[in-house]
């Protein structure tokens, strides 16, 4: 094999045989973004694979077990802040709750392959389960299904191939949804219509800015630590900056 | 909540009594078959008849009477609220009491509120305590032996998991090391978030270097997994799902015999 | 050199390199190029390089966890044994430096396990390699041991174990010791030399701390930055002919010294018995706790033989000092008690003792982060001056005083009964300090720079305290200007904090305690896993410090560090609570 330069266009499993496999120069797959960089190009000239890889399923899995952890954090402290909003008006404490959204809206959003938002929102609940929240166990992954559903959806709406910000915004609102009907036949089913309403309002807008916009600028902000440089979300954000 | 408390999830004590010995798996399913009949409607009857039937069963559940209280103190306080809630603003039927803008306390309401504390208890209660005695190394064996879930994600999971401990650790670090970078006495809010992106990008570093390690040890290859640890499931996990179906039965079944069943939407 | 394999099962495997190159996706430039290398089946190679010369990227590659196509571009070959490494799964084991990502279950048994499940061995065979596994790195642990109650050294051999357990024809080590203390390196050292001894497998480790592994290999080879190698052969000899300038490069080669021999105190005393004053506790001492403080009771009394005792000169103005102090991670649970140690400025004083004796929950208290147990931090009126502590901080610390305090040893003494501290008592503890009034007086460098790391850029990290100080932007610009300088950060100012190497992280997290000038300085561990160029850094600077009369504590297991710079030791004894006295003859 000395002396041939095996590119790295080559799918693995072919380069595991021990068969240099050159890509033929007019296979070119499409770019992901029109705006996106010349290094970014280069690194995405092939085919996107929506198989998932081991560190992508670690990955999610430990922002999973991460934002279960803040949500814990965030079920000690939620209640003083939310609570005057219900004052406001009944069910608008739904507004804030977005935060118990954004793993499923962040999993998606970094890891780019179909199931992830169902995923990390659902390892997320699950380690809210274990150690212990106010919400019972199967409860809270219920709840983490329907929240963790709602994205997923979205991203599926969009092929998978779409993670722009009004797409997080949507999976966020998608996100809202699933929580909001969750919420209303587990925890609120003897509401009155108008609660419901706002509620229900109210967990959409939450999610769509908590957990989609602010999980689109946590992205951001996570490609310049460096740490997703082993996704594509990393590498283009890099690549912009 | 420490890291020790963590760890303690991730690893808890395997005991003697027979429930420690149920594949996990059976008591997930009991748990969410109970809990989603129980969901359908919101009565008080259904919710009683479910709360008692299942008492009796906290008696095997593996845990001592303190450590039930321990662990289900959340729920013992959510319910509760929920029921004030309800009881404030629940959809008004008869006489009514208080009237304030929204806040509306009537007959309706004030048997809507019994019927919602009773039905988290109801709900709540057995999913904790069968989830007390889940060790995570046995769920995971279940949810790929017994239930063929893909076994990458389930022991990606498992192993995300692992790092639970740590990232309690990391918490704790990171808040001393806010105070000491002189931003202790900024906003609650903002000292939360900047704690909390901080924790992900060391989550996510540290789930990069976990899944190379895992790769260098074979995950994720395209051989056939073997499996060090048995996950037997037998006659005593299908009494256990078919318990947690037949109390949901029951108590579904008495509220429509009482005339008290309410289905949940509409 | 290489051993025949014989009628062993699986001998060593080859490695082959050839013109080979991998370029990170998003990344310009190549991390190796053109590399040429061949190791025999059973040959033991120390691989050494600056960091940069894509060490690691190697040996990832060899085991075959370097990604997919969408993570980099590769060219040139590269085999195992003949065969791409995909294509040899667990003929090559790999074990990294971090303990924490390399245990991947919770408990040990099943660990040692997962790689054999990976394997498709059958589960019989599985858990007699497990015995094995353990027994080879000398591991005697209950199969249901939670990994998480291990130490660092432990979880590197058990998952040691666990790559034996795979049965690879090639064990890769990549610093395999770097986040350890020194006992948890001769350990690590220990089990692989043995493993090493009684297989055939051929042996890769990567480290910069050349003399722990010179017993175990016979070769040495180090790539080149650029691409390619440098110097391949026998130890000595590339030691040899290579050893100044791979000193240079950061490498801790045998017999070179760092700092070139030259002491870095310029006015110290004690430097003259080239060694830190011990210091012994008087036993009393833990009877301090709870009560009101005396000027003098925990004066620590030298040794009395030393030159080091008649020296009032030296010992600078009393800044911060700890009395009968029980301290604790989680309220309630103590660590160690009875200790007593007073900061004066312009000196070092060095916490040792083992790992979990609490020497970092020490330096926490000490610092003002975590508050004592039992005891007192007593800050000088020269460093309280002009705080007026957060009036929530100063409720909290009433309230403690109210309750009883426990203590490690509650059995010995009755609980000594609540106290009453007076205003001014309570505004000379650090921890009802609010969070910036500690800035200027008491700075933490953490162990782990990213715990630190508040902002996005290296400028924000070095600022963000000064404007938490609300001082004047030219006064920012000039400080930042002159610490970033100073800590050669200068050229990085818009680079993300957490994008920096090792050795850079590590020089902002000093540099962005040092930007607020604090009186006193304490460091975690600040020359852990440093190579030696930094670490010759790390002393220079401290030492500067000193001279400039800040006092500095640093818990640290490094010797060399103490000797260059320490006053005074103070040992955390393990279990046993309080401080034994640091063994004599320390020089």
């Amino acid at each position: 094999m000395s002396g041939i330069v095996r590119v790295a266009f080559a799918s693995r499993a072919a380069a595991g045989r021990g068969k240099p496999v050159p890509l033929p120069p007019n296979e070119r797959a499409r770019p992901v973004h029109s705006t996106t960089a010349k290094i970014a190009a280069s690194a995405a000239v092939r085919r996107r694979s929506l198989r998932w890889r081991v560190v992508d399923i670690v990955v999610a899995s430990v922002v999973g077990v991460a934002a279960g952890l803040v949500f814990w954090a965030w079920n000690l402290v939620y209640a003083p802040i939310t609570d005057p909003l219900a004052v406001v008006a009944p069910g608008a404490q739904a507004l804030l709750y977005g935060v118990w959204l954004f793993a499923g809206v962040l999993g998606g959003l970094i890891i780019r392959k179909p199931g992830a938002a169902l995923y990390t929102e659902l390892v997320a609940a699950i380690v809210s389960a274990l150690v212990g929240t106010q919400w019972g166990g199967a409860l809270t992954i219920l709840s983490g299904l329907a929240q963790g559903l709602g994205a997923e959806i979205v991203f599926a709406l969009f092929l998978y191939g779409n993670y722009r910000v009004y797409v997080a915004v949507l999976a966020g609102a998608g996100a809202g949804i699933g929580m909001a009907v969750n919420d209303l036949i587990t925890w609120y089913p003897a509401m009155d219509l108008g609660f419901k309403a706002v509620y229900f309002v109210s967990a959409i807008v939450g999610g769509a800015v908590v957990a989609g916009v602010l999980s689109w600028l946590l992205v951001r902000a996570l490609a310049r630590t460096g740490a997703l440089s082993r996704f594509a979300a990393g590498r283009e954000a890099t690549a912009k900056a | 909540m420490s890291s020790t408390a963590a760890t303690d999830a991730l690893t808890p004590p395997r005991g003697a009594q027979a429930i420690y010995r149920v594949n996990p798996v059976a008591k997930l399913a009991a748990a969410l078959a109970l809990s989603l009949l129980l969901l359908v409607t919101i009565d008080a009857v259904s919710a009683a008849v479910a709360l008692v039937l299942e008492s009796v069963l906290f008696f095997w559940a593996g845990l001592g009477p303190r450590a039930f209280f321990r662990r289900t103190a959340a729920i013992w306080i959510a319910a509760p609220l929920a029921g004030v809630t309800t009881l404030l603003y629940g959809v008004s039927a008869g006489q009514s009491y208080l009237q304030f803008g929204l806040l509306h306390v009537s007959d309706g309401s004030i048997a809507l509120a019994l019927a919602t504390v009773l039905r988290i208890l109801a709900i709540g209660l057995p999913a904790v305590v069968l989830f007390a005695t889940i060790d995570p190394t046995d769920l995971a064996d279940g949810l790929a032996q017994v239930w063929r879930l893909p076994s990458r994600f389930v022991l990606g999971a498992l192993a995300g998991m692992r790092l639970l401990g740590l990232f309690f650790d990391d918490w704790r670090q990171l808040e001393l090391a806010r105070r000491a970078r002189g931003l202790g006495d900024t906003g609650r809010l903002r000292r939360f978030a900047n704690q909390a992106f901080a924790l992900l990008v060391l989550s996510i570093r540290r789930g990069s270097k976990l899944a190379t390690a895992m790769e260098a040890r074979g995950f994720g290859g395209d051989t056939v997994r073997t499996w060090a640890r048995p996950s037997p499931f037998g006659v005593k996990e299908w009494l256990l799902i078919t318990l947690g179906v037949v109390i949901g039965v029951v108590a579904l079944a008495a509220a429509v015999v009482t005339g008290s069943f309410n289905f949940v939407i509409g | 050199m290489a051993s025949a394999g014989g009628p062993r099962p699986r001998a060593g495997a080859g490695l082959r390199a050839e013109g080979w190159g991998w370029r990170h996706a998003g990344r310009e430039g190549w991390a190796v190029r053109g590399l040429d290398l061949v190791i025999e089946p059973g040959e033991r190679v120390l691989l050494l390089g600056a960091s940069g010369a894509g060490k690691s990227t190697l040996v990832q590659a060899f085991a075959g966890v370097l990604g997919g196509v969408d993570e980099g571009h590769e060219e040139g070959s590269l085999l195992v044994d003949g065969q791409p490494p995909e294509g040899v799964r667990g003929r090559v084991g790999l074990l990294m430096q971090d303990p924490d990502s390399q245990v991947v279950l919770a408990r040990v048994g099943d660990d040692v396990a997962f790689g054999c499940e990976n394997l498709g061995v059958p589960r019989d065979e599985i858990w007699r390699r497990v015995g094995l596994g353990l027994a080879a790195v000398g591991l005697d642990l209950p199969l249901e041991h939670p990994t998480a109650a291990l130490s660092g050294g432990q979880k590197q051999r058990v998952a040691l174990a666990g790559v034996l357990a795979m049965r690879p024809g090639v064990i890769l080590l990549d610093e395999p010791t770097a986040n350890l203390d020194p006992a948890g390196v001769t350990e690590v050292r220990d089990a692989v030399a043995a493993v090493v001894r009684d297989s055939d497998a051929t042996f890769v480790v990567i480290e910069h701390r050349v003399d722990i592994w010179l017993d175990v290999v016979d070769r040495v080879v180090v790539l080149a930055p650029g691409g390619g190698v440098l110097a391949d052969g026998d130890a000595a000899t590339v030691l040899r002919e290579r050893g100044a300038e791979l000193a240079r490069d950061g490498v801790w080669v045998p017999g070179i010294d760092p700092l070139g021999g030259r002491p870095v105190r310029s006015a110290r005393p004690g430097a003259a018995w080239g060694g830190p004053e011990a210091v012994l506790l008087p036993d009393g001492l833990r009877e301090s706790a709870g009560q009101a403080p005396r000027p003098d009771a925990a004066t620590p009394s030298t040794e009395p033989g030393s030159s080091a005792t008649a020296v009032p000169a030296r010992r600078g103005e009393l800044l911060l000092s700890g009395r009968g102090l029980a301290v604790a991670r989680v309220p309630g649970r103590v660590v160690a008690d009875g200790i007593g140690l007073e900061l004066r400025a312009g000196e070092a004083t060095a916490i040792t003792g083992p790992n979990g004796a609490g020497k970092t929950t020490l330096a926490l208290t000490l610092a003002g982060l975590l508050p004592a147990s039992g005891g007192d931090v007593i800050a000088a009126p020269v460093l309280a001056r002009g705080v007026s502590g957060s009036r929530r901080a100063r409720r909290a610390a009433r309230r403690r005083d109210a309750r009883p305090r426990p203590t490690r040893s509650a059995t010995d003494a009755p609980a000594p009964a609540p106290r009453i501290r007076s205003s001014s008592e309570l505004l000379a503890d650090p921890i009802v300090w609010r969070s910036r009034e500690l800035l200027t007086r008491v700075g933490t460098v953490f162990q782990d720079p990213e715990h630190q790391f508040v902002t996005g850029t290296v400028r924000g990290e070095l600022e963000v305290s000064l404007r938490a100080l609300k001082l004047p932007d030219e006064e920012i610009d000039a400080r930042v200007l002159e610490v970033s300088g100073r800590l050669r950060l200068d050229a990085l100012l818009r680079a993300n904090p957490y994008t920096l190497s090792g050795g850079e992280k590590r020089r902002l997290s000093v540099a962005s305690a040092l930007v607020a000038r604090p009186r006193v300085l304490l460091l975690d561990e600040p020359t852990f896993g440093q190579d030696s160029r930094t670490w010759a850094e790390l002393v220079r600077l401290l030492a500067e410090q000193l001279d400039r009369g800040t006092a500095i504590v640093a818990v640290t297991h490094d010797r060399a560090f103490i000797d260059a710079l320490a006053d005074q030791e103070i040992v955390v004894a393990e279990g046993a609570g309080a401080l034994a006295p640091a063994k004599g003859g320390l020089a």
